[in-house]
Parts: C-alpha cells; structure tokens; sequence
C-alpha cells in the first residue's frame, strides 16, 4: 500500500459490477494514452546523441561484412583461377588468394570485436538515457498519480520493458544491420557470379518478405498480450512480498498462489503463443528458402553439364545462397524482440507522454526576504477549490489566511478535506480554481528546492529507504554534517534510540526500515523535517504511532527549535492540537470552526464536543 | 534429454565446473519435459545433418552427372538436394513446435515455486531482502533460463553434434585437410576457458546491479510523498543515475569481453580454413584430389563456421543462465523454517474442515502463555543484546491484556513471535496450554488473528479483504466485522464491499485502511486476537465508536492489545509493561499508573509538564504519584 490520501481518489460513479473496474479509466490498461507516433519520436530522440556512432558502426559492420562474405568468392578463384595457375607453375594467384584469405579472417574477427565494442557503447547510453528518463519523469509526476499508476506498473516499466529494449539494441541492433549487410553483399555477389541465379535470389525476397509482413502482423498482438501479462505477475508479486507480514498471518499463501498461477498461466499461453508464432515463422521461410535452393542447383548443374557456367561459380553460388538464408531465423528473433521492444517502448511512451499535474514554473520566482526577521512566512488560499479531475468536489470555494509564524491545528473526522488543504499547501497537488500564496508568491510559480525551502510536509506513513539512519535523516538537508543530523534527532528525542542501534547513525535500515518501530520511523521522520529546517511545516498525522513521551519531545522541539515557524498540525490527539494558536475544524471539506483551543472548546461548537468525547474516551 | 551441457566440440573448459553443477540443479524442473527436449535435440541433430548433406549432394551431381553429362541424373541430384531442403525446414519447425509448450511450463513452474516458496519464508528473510532483488529473480533470470532451455542448452548440443560430425566428413574427405582444420580447437578452448570466467563473474554483476537498480526504482515510488515533500528529486536521480551507470560499466565490461571472444573464434578457424584452401588447390592442382571434393570439402568446412561461431555466444548465454540459475537457487535454497515437529514444510497438508478440527476440543482453556521468551533477530550482531529476554507473560483466557512499552521496546516483535512471523529463539509459547512450536503454522494462525500497525490491503475487494481470516465467512461476517470496525463507510464506496482496493485500487485514507485492517482481524471470531495500535489514525470520534465496538468483542476473546494511549489501555482488564526486553510489571491500568515510574511516564508524560496536553490524564489520574 502507498497510499494515504484522505479521499478515494476515482469518481464514485463506477458501476461495473465484480472485480473489473470501470472500462473507461486510461489508469485500469496498462499502455497509457500516448500521442501518435510517441513511441517512433521517443526512439528517434533516444539515437539521436549516437548518431555519429551508428554510422561509424555501420561502415565497420559493411567492412566487416566484406571481410566475412570474400570467403566463398576467394574459394571461386582459388578453383577457377588458381589450380589452373599452379598447373602452369604460376602460384602467384594462389598466393594472393592465401594471403587475402588470412587479411579477411583478421579483418573479420578484429572489426567484430570493434563493432561489438560500438555497439555497446550505443546500447548502454541509450539505455541509461531512457532509464534516467523514465526515473525523472516518474519523479516529476504528481502523487495523485502514483496512487493510480502504482508502483508494481511502475516499476515493470523501468525493469522488464526497459529490458526488452536492451535486447532488441544488444542483439537485435547488430543482427538486423548484419543481416541486411549480408543480403545485400551475397545479391550483389550472386548477380556478379551470375545474372539468372542472382535474379533467382533477388525474386526469392519476395516471398520471404510477404512471410515477414505477416509474422510481424501477427506477433504484435501477442507480444503486447505477453507484456501486459507479465506485468500483472510483476504487480502481484511485488504486492505480495511487500504485504509478507499480513500474508503470512492470514494464511493467504495458498489463496495467492492459486491467483498467481492464473496470471502466471496467462504469460505462460501468451509466451506459447509467441513461440509457436516464431515456430510457423521459421518454418515457413526455410522452405521457401531451400525449395530456391534445390532450383538452383538444378538449374546451374544443368548449366555446367551443358557449359554455361563454369563449376566454381556453381559452388561459390550455393554456398552464398546457404548463407543469404541462414540470418532468416536470426531476422525472426530480430522481429521478436523488436516486437517485444515495441510493446515496452509503447508503455514507455504512454508513461512519458503524462504530463506532470504539478508542473514546474516557466518562469520560477524567488520567495521574497523574510519580513519580521521570523523564519515562518504567511500563507494565503485565495479563492481556492480543488476537485478531483475525475470528478467530485472535495474542497468547495474557500478563503484561508495563516498567519506567518502561527501554529495551526486541523480537525475534523475522516473524509473532511483536512489531508486535501494539506497537500495543496504542501503542493502535492495543485487547486482547481484559485491559488495559495506562501509571502504573496504562488506556489506554483516556485521551482522545486525554493518551494521545500518554503514548505515541508511530514506524513503519517514514515517511510525509510534503504541506506543508513543518518542518510535517511539527511534527506532533510542533504549535505548536512553528522553534528547537524545528530541534533536534529536529539531535539526529536530520537537520539537515544538511533544511538542503541548496533552501529548507531549508520545502521542501515535494510528494507524499508523492517528492524525500526512505527514510532521510530516517524521520530526519523521528523528529524528530517527538523533538519530542513522550512518556513512553513505541514505535519498530517505525523505522530499517530508515538507513545505520549514521544509526542511530547516532538511538542517541546516545535515549541523550541520550530519556533517562529508556520506550522500546520493535522491529528486526530487532541493533545497534539493544545499547542496550537489556532484550531480549524473542518466538515465535508469546509471549514466550520476556527479560533484559538480555548475559545473553540468553551463554546459549543464540534470542537468542543470533541474535546468532551476525546476527555471522556481517557476516563 | 539429459544433462548434455558437454559438447563434444569445442569441449567445455575445466574453469566451467561450476556453471555447469549450476545448470544441473535445473534438472527437477526439466524433468517432466526431459523427453520433448531429448526429441527436439534429436530432431535438430537429424535437422543438422540434413543441413550438411546437401554439399554432398551437390558433389554427387559435379562429379557423377554433370561431369558425365547424364540429364536425369542431374535432375535426381535436385530432387535430393530439395528432399533435403524439405526435411531441414520441416524438423526445425518441429523442434519448436515440440518444445514450445514445455519450456514455456517450466518456466512458470519455477516462478510458481519462487512465488511459492517465498510466501512460506520467514519475515526476517524479507526483512534484509529488498523486494527488487526477488523480482528481477523472479522475471528476468528465469526468462534467461527459459531461453536457455530452448536454445543454447540444445544448440551447445546440436551444434557439438554437427561440428562433430562435419570433421568425421572432413576426416573421411580428406584426412590431412580435415587435420588442418582441427589445428585451432586447442587455442580455442583455452581461450574459451580464459573468458568464460571473467565472463560468469561479469554477467553475475550486471545481474546483482539490476537487481539494485529495481530496488532504487521501487523505493523512490513507494517513498513518492517523502521525496516530493522534501523536494528530494535530484537526490534520488543521483543515487539511481550512479547505480544506473555502474550497470553500464559493467555491461560495457562484458561486451570487451564477448568481443574478444568473438573476434578468436571467428578468426581462427577461419585461418585454418584458408590454410586448407591453399593446401587443397595445390593437391588438386597436382591431380592428387578431384575438384568436386574441394569443393565439397570446402562447403562442408564453410558449412561449420556458423556451429563453430556460435559457440561462443551460447558459451556466453549458458554462462548468464549459469548466474541466473545461482540466483534462483540461492533464494530457493534458503529453508522455509520447520512447520512443526511432525510435518513437511513444503508442503502444507491440506487443511481439513475448516472450523473445530477433532483433535482439539477438550482442552484447558488456559488462554496465552508465554513462559521465557527470548528473540534476537538471526542477523544481529553477536554482541547486541537480545531484543527479548525472557518475557513471562499469561493472558488469562477470555481476558485482555495491554501490551505497553518505549517505542521501539520489542512490543510488536512481541507480537509477531505469537503467529510465528518470527520463530522465538528460546522459551515457549502456548495457547490453551498447546506449545505453538509444535502445531502446524496454518492452524496456528487460524487461532490468532492479527491487525498490524501497518495497515495493509491487498488488490481485492473490501469484502475480501475483510473475509481473509474468516475462512468461509458470508456477508452477515463480513457486517459483524465492518460494524466493529466501524467501517460504514464502505458502503459510501463507489461498489459498497465490492470496491476494489490495494495496490490496483482505490486509494482508501489511513484510518479507513486501519478499519478494514481491524475487521480483518476480527472477522471469523478468532480464538485469540493481537491488535498492534489498532486505533493510531483514527480520529477521535471514531475512535470511541470503535473501542465500544471492540469491547464486546474482546469480551470473549483472549487478547494481547499493544498500546500507546491510555484510551487504548482501557480497552483490557489489565496491562503489561514490557521494558528492557523482559515484562516489567503487571496489573490494572491504575495500580501500575501509582506504582511503576516508567508506566506513568508513558501513559501520562513528563511530570514536569504543565501544558494543556497533560491535563486530561492528571484530572482523571487525580495527581500522579
């Protein structure tokens, strides 16, 4: 789970009934809407900086080509020329063939070595190109979108179908180039040895080709059927060894594995599919293939018998023509992962081509000097409402103003807009109408670091990554010294803890901070907020799994270290909102209530009977 | 087809040993399929040397027919080389035809199994390993290994089988001809030997790195919210770009190394073909060899570079699928931990009837005891002292017992050891007096139910996920839960209980999952109930509905609640303080408030403290201490 948003997120207009959900959401497929030809663009601009290389690798490869196709035509000459040389005691052609036959097969192998070498090269920056690509742009990216694209998709994206690109560029890039090199030095060859066995050759692409069109036609479908199902096995895998804890516990092992098979045989059926598509593929074209084969030698040993044509030629032509349809199966299993990359390339595109709902500024601003010296700053909702762009409305027109330096408490039961205001001000998501203004500046006219300068925002969810302890606080203020990061956590009162760890600060929370409590992950949490020391500070229910001694070192360091700061306060403890200089209650995303604890609870609005309900619940 | 992982030609390096024991462990999966395998390697053998056969035919017709200008004997040359032809096309599409459907279920089988096995594996296997590093295992090394199934595995074979036979052709033809051909097999193989290991070592890196890179990939999305409210893009670009360049280091090592390779095994036999030609003109120029036998003897030798080539990238793949395989087995490796003293761990016996198994119904109803309890998780240092160190603890039957502690204090490990997510490392642990150690997980966990403080929900629906633990539970369940929950607000859900969520979902708030993951708990009646913080992100108001709820249903149930609130507390008949690893103190939740320190102090914070926020407990507590 990696959600925590306040509202459900779809519209409540869904009517499909059973598990499928509504046909008509982008988010429910797995290929994104992508602009026409994406995908070709996406292709283009990922070559486009090896350019100067794939032309260089290409002349090596037709040098190559040249060095591994003189063979059978230096055994042509060797047979027709040389033996009758040596016959005559001139052994000057053998010699030359000798030696041009050594020359080739060092060329061969020393260009194969260079080209393999290039072509690496090639793969490897486009692949770290469109893997940075794909990293940024999901960064990029709102929350509100992750929270429907999830993660397991996500990271199918990044993993297998960037794989199946780098297949077709390892091995697909030099096959495709060899095997058209190859074909057409064998036809030139052919057509130079012999018109009629060459235009032979020649009118046999025609079939070979027709085979191809249809093959491609047909493996398309089944390769984007086998993406998508290897990604639904991706999504339940990840799904369930990040669940592990509640899997095990409810004995849904046995429950999982029979949904796992059913995706795992769909991948299964979808990779037959495309096996036995190759499989028909193959077949196919060597016959046609041998069938030109057998005509040919028919043909030319008739030509021989009656002297047309002398029998070297007849060698080196059946030789070649072995060789021109030897790369047919490599053509198919270039076809293949082509068509595998072309899937991948599509979900690629389609992820790509999503738009930020949040986007950076054109033109970013600077927040403005501190007025009063006081490290919080004011923040304005102006004319502000947010719906969710599938509909439904969750914070009607409102206006809002927090003054620089306040603390401010939001309350409200689940589903009032209380996690809403906060991501808008923290601008995980932008408002439908209006703006927010933190010191008279729109949010959305800061860029990235000016805007986390401004605001930060911790969240109930304390998520660590994988690094040491002292990292995970320094995500605060990357850069910041050991002392820094050490006083942060001591004015949380997490110093204690983080220093009992077996190697202190740099205990590496292995995965997903399994070995650090709840509560310890969100005293972590805070260290980091503390360290970043922002105008404004959005905490959203960010002490739900500290103990009381806890939560009170987190009051004490917003009372000290956050003071003068803008502070939001969402939370459910009412303890947590005493502190506050100002309670806003909210319902059904307004905010009905506003004024400071001691007013709100001495009059007889929600607040106060929450306040009694909270008292009554500690009797 | 057995373990043909020894081509004949060129042979297997002695530096392969290891890849190819590697190899062998595929050996139970290929099993079942040993027979379509063996008959595709025979077909494409056959395949193979109808391949072969044509320049001897061609030779046939040279030397017979068109030498002797004998018409029909031409055309019965054709016909033979166009049966060839036919057969050649026709047994390779056979051999994938016959191969395509079993490898394809090998390798779903494994998945299955990996899948399979890691479900049944400890939490603290997953605890160190990063979920990234299980699925690149689980798709991308088995794909390898599929493919390697298809063809290198056959290949190394059929290829071996043809360059064998091609030489006994060649040797046949022209013995001094064919030894000259043979010259380059002896650098070959050295050389072969020489890079095959760098070769493993490197593929098994850009294995490790992917690996890596997936992990990357994965926490920078399920940390989205951290790393967007800290505006710590760049940080993450960073640390994913250098992971992401490292892998193309290394991937640019391996392709030195495979062009190396290459370039040896393209040359040299090439060389030696070259020397044969000279040698071959200068014999038939003397009259010492026919000119149709150069020729065939010549297209047989340029017949085999391909087979001879491609050794060395099927070396390459065997040695990737080699590394692949050793990452399989490396997870499939690590033992599920015994179920119980009498059963297989693999294998879960089938559940019987769900409900009151027989074995089970006279039993004294002594409730949840835990009696020494030690844990110290398997990869601690040797020096860290244990988390747990000898918890006694009772929770009488029928009774609720809260568990209070400094965070980070061991309470939900505590907790974990109970359903056996964790296994204790010494004392016992009973349930109406039956030591868990010795009952089968399954049956264990029917009896204990559990909410943990990470509420999560699978891809389902709300009903499902709820009905989880209620083996067979129907909607009137599925209410009774909700309603303890306090869950209503599912049926405001665009599908009431039938609305997806989870991962593919709708993205429920933190309290609404807390809910559902509290009605899971409670579905089904369990016998014994760990709620860990049940109540943290509920608000207030809900939170009072839910614990009146939640009281009948602790009424009749043997419970251990971890708490941080007193409201929490106040949910059981009595509390224990578990401290420095060990249960400090028990009693009610007002005798420990007056005689332990430490209790106070968590339940109602600093003395010292004179704010608002400690008012409510001192008013109820009527002065502490």
């Amino acid at each position: 789970m990696t959600t925590a948003t306040d509202q459900t997120t779809t519209e409540p207009e869904r009517t499909a009934t059973g598990a499928g959900p509504a046909p008509d959401d982008p988010f429910d497929k797995d290929v994104l809407p992508a602009p026409k030809g994406a995908s070709r663009a996406l292709l283009r601009s990922l070559l486009a900086p090896a350019r100067g290389r794939l032309r260089l690798s290409a002349l090596v490869l037709l040098l190559q080509q040249a060095a591994v196709q003189a063979g059978p035509l230096l055994v042509a000459v060797a047979i027709d020329r040389a033996v009758p040389a040596v016959r005559r005691d001139d052994y000057g052609p053998l010699i030359a063939v000798g030696v041009a036959y050594v020359v080739s097969a060092l060329a061969a192998g020393l260009l194969q070595y260079v080209f393999i070498r290039l072509s690496a090269r090639i793969g490897q920056n486009v692949l770290l190109d469109l893997r940075g690509r794909i990293f940024r742009h999901a960064q990029t990216l709102s929350v509100d979108f992750h929270e429907r694209y999830t993660s397991g998709r996500l990271i199918s994206r990044a993993t297998t179908d960037v794989e199946s690109i780098r297949e077709l560029i390892n091995d697909g890039l030099q096959e495709l180039i060899g095997v058209c090199l190859a074909v057409v030095y064998i036809s030139v060859t052919l057509l130079y040895l012999d018109w009629g066995i060459g235009a032979v050759a020649v009118l046999s692409f025609v079939p070979l080709r027709l085979l191809m069109r249809s093959y491609d036609r047909r493996a398309r479908s089944v390769y984007r059927r086998r993406s998508t199902a290897i990604a639904a096995v991706i999504v339940k895998f990840t799904e369930t060894m990040n669940g592990i804890r509640p899997v095990q516990a409810f004995r849904r092992e046995r429950a999982n594995e029979e949904h796992f098979a059913e995706l795992n045989a769909e991948h299964r059926s979808a990779n037959v599919g495309a096996m036995l598509e190759m499989a028909r593929y193959v077949f196919l074209s060597r016959l046609v293939a041998n069938v030109v084969l057998a005509a040919v030698v028919l043909w030319g040993a008739y030509r021989v018998a009656g002297g047309g044509l002398e029998l070297g030629v007849l060698a080196a032509a059946v030789l070649y023509l072995r060789r021109l349809y030897d790369p047919i199966d490599q053509l198919g299993m270039f076809l293949n992962s082509y068509q595998s990359a072309a899937a991948s390339l599509d979900k690629i595109a389609g992820l790509l081509a999503q738009r930020p709902g949040v986007p950076e500024p054109a033109e970013p601003r600077a927040l403005p000097e501190r007025r009063s010296g006081m490290p919080g700053r004011e923040v304005v909702f102006e004319r502000v409402r947010f719906a969710y762009r599938t509909g439904g409305e969750v914070l009607p027109r409102f206006d809002l103003t927090l003054r620089a330096g306040q603390t401010v408490a939001v309350v409200g039961s689940t589903g009032a807009g209380k996690s809403t205001l906060a991501k808008l001000l923290a601008r995980f998501y932008d408002p439908t109408d209006g703006r927010v203004l933190l010191d008279g500046v729109p949010l959305d006219s800061l860029a990235g670091p000016e805007l986390r300068r401004g605001v930060v925002m911790v969240t109930q969810e304390a998520f660590l990554f994988s690094g040491t302890v002292a990292e995970n606080i320094a995500i605060g203020r990357p850069g910041a010294s050991r002392a820094e990061i050490e006083q942060a956590a001591k004015a949380i009162g997490a110093h204690d803890f983080i220093a009992a760890l077996p190697e202190g600060y740099d205990t590496d929370v292995r995965k997903r901070g399994g070995r650090i409590s709840a509560g310890q992950r969100q005293l972590v949490a805070f260290a980091r907020a503390l360290l970043a020391d922002p105008a404004v500070l959005i905490l959203d229910e960010a002490t739900s799994s500290l103990d009381i001694p806890g939560e009170q070192a987190v009051q004490r360091a917003m009372a000290t270290v956050l003071r003068g700061r803008t502070a939001v306060v969402i939370a459910h403890r009412l303890s947590t909102v005493e502190i506050a200089d100002r309670v806003l209650v909210m319902a059904g995303g307004r905010v009905v209530e506003d004024g400071s604890p001691a007013e709100l609870i001495a009059g007889t609005g929600r607040f106060a009977d929450l306040h009694r309900a909270w008292r009554d619940s500690l009797a | 087809m057995t373990e043909t992982h020894e081509p004949p030609e060129p042979p297997r390096p002695a530096g392969s040993r290891s890849a190819v024991r590697s190899l062998l462990r595929l050996w139970p999966y290929v099993r079942p399929v040993r027979g379509r395998l063996a008959t595709a390697a025979a077909v494409t053998v056959v395949a193979s040397c109808a391949g072969l056969a044509i320049p001897l035919a061609l030779k046939w017709i040279v030397d017979g027919p068109v030498a002797g200008g004998d018409p029909s004997g031409v055309w019965l040359g054709g016909g033979l080389v166009l049966l060839l032809g036919l057969l050649e096309a026709s047994l390779f599409a056979v051999r994938r035809f016959v191969t395509a459907r079993p490898l394809a279920r090998v390798e779903a089988d494994m998945r299955a199994d990996l899948y399979g096995h890691l479900q049944r594996l400890p939490v603290a296997f997953h605890d160190r390993w990063a979920s990234g590093q299980l699925l690149s295992r689980s798709t991308t090394d088995l794909t390898l290994l599929r493919i390697f199934l298809a063809f290198p595995l056959t290949f190394l074979l059929v290829n071996g089988a043809t360059i064998v036979a091609g030489f006994v052709v060649l040797l046949i033809q022209q013995w001094v001809l064919g030894l000259v051909l043979l010259a380059p097999v002896v650098p070959l193989v050295i050389i072969c030997a020489y890079f095959e290991e760098r070769y493993s070592r490197a593929a098994r890196t850009a294995q490790d790195q992917s690996g890596d890179l997936a992990t990357v990939v994965e926490e920078s999305v399920l940390g989205i919210r951290i790393i967007k409210g800290f505006g710590r893009h760049r940080g993450q670009e960073k640390a994913f770009a250098a992971l992401a360049g490292r892998l193309r280091g290394t991937e640019l090592h391996k392709a030195h190394l495979l062009g190396l390779l290459w370039a040896f095994i393209m040359s040299l036999p090439e060389l030696a073909i070259g020397a044969a030609l000279v040698l071959g003109v200068l014999q038939v120029a003397d009259g010492d060899l026919s000119a149709g036998t150069l020729v065939a003897f010549l297209s047989t030798a340029l017949a085999l570079r391909w087979p001879v080539e491609s050794m060395g990238f099927l070396i390459a793949i065997s040695n990737e699928a080699a590394t692949a395989a050793d990452r399989y087995f490396e997870v499939m490796d690590t033992p599920v931990p015994p179920q119980e003293t009498a059963s297989r761990p693999a294998n879960p016996p089938a559940r019987e009837t769900p409900g009151e198994a027989p074995q089970e119904t006279p039993r004294e109803r002594s409730g949840l005891r835990l009696e020494g309890v030690g844990f110290r998780y398997p990869d601690a240092p040797a020096d860290a002292p244990p988390v747990l160190d000898g918890v006694d603890l009772h929770v009488r039957a029928g009774e609720t017992m809260a568990l209070v502690g400094t965070t980070g204090s061991g309470k939900t490990t505590l907790t974990a050891l109970v359903p056996r997510l964790h296994e204790a490392t010494s004392g016992r642990i009973t349930l109406d007096g039956q030591d868990i150690a010795a009952m089968p997980r399954e049956r264990l966990r029917e009896l204990v139910s559990v909410a943990f403080e990470d509420p999560t929900l699978f891809s389902a629906s709300v009903g499902e996920n709820v009905l989880m633990g209620a083996d067979g539970g129907g909607e009137a369940e599925l209410r009774r839960a909700l309603e303890v929950a306090q869950a209503g607000f599912v049926d405001s859900l665009p599908e009431g209980t039938r609305t997806q969520v989870g991962e593919q979902g709708l993205s429920l708030s933190g309290g609404q999952r807390q809910r559902l993951a509290l009605a899971r708990a409670v579905a089904g009646d369990p016998r014994f109930l760990i709620l860990d913080d049940p109540l943290s992100a509920l608000d207030v108001h809900t939170e009072a509905l839910v614990e009146a709820a939640l009281r009948e249903v602790l009424a009749g149930t043997t419970a251990l609640v971890v708490a941080h609130r007193p409201s929490t507390v106040m949910l059981a008949d009595r509390v224990a303080l578990l401290s420095g690893g060990r249960i400090a103190a028990v009693g009610t939740h007002h005798e420990l408030l007056r005689t332990n320190r430490e209790y106070a102090l968590l339940m109602a914070g600093d003395e010292d403290r004179g704010d608002a926020a400690d008012a409510p407990y001192a008013r109820h507590e009527g002065g502490r201490r």
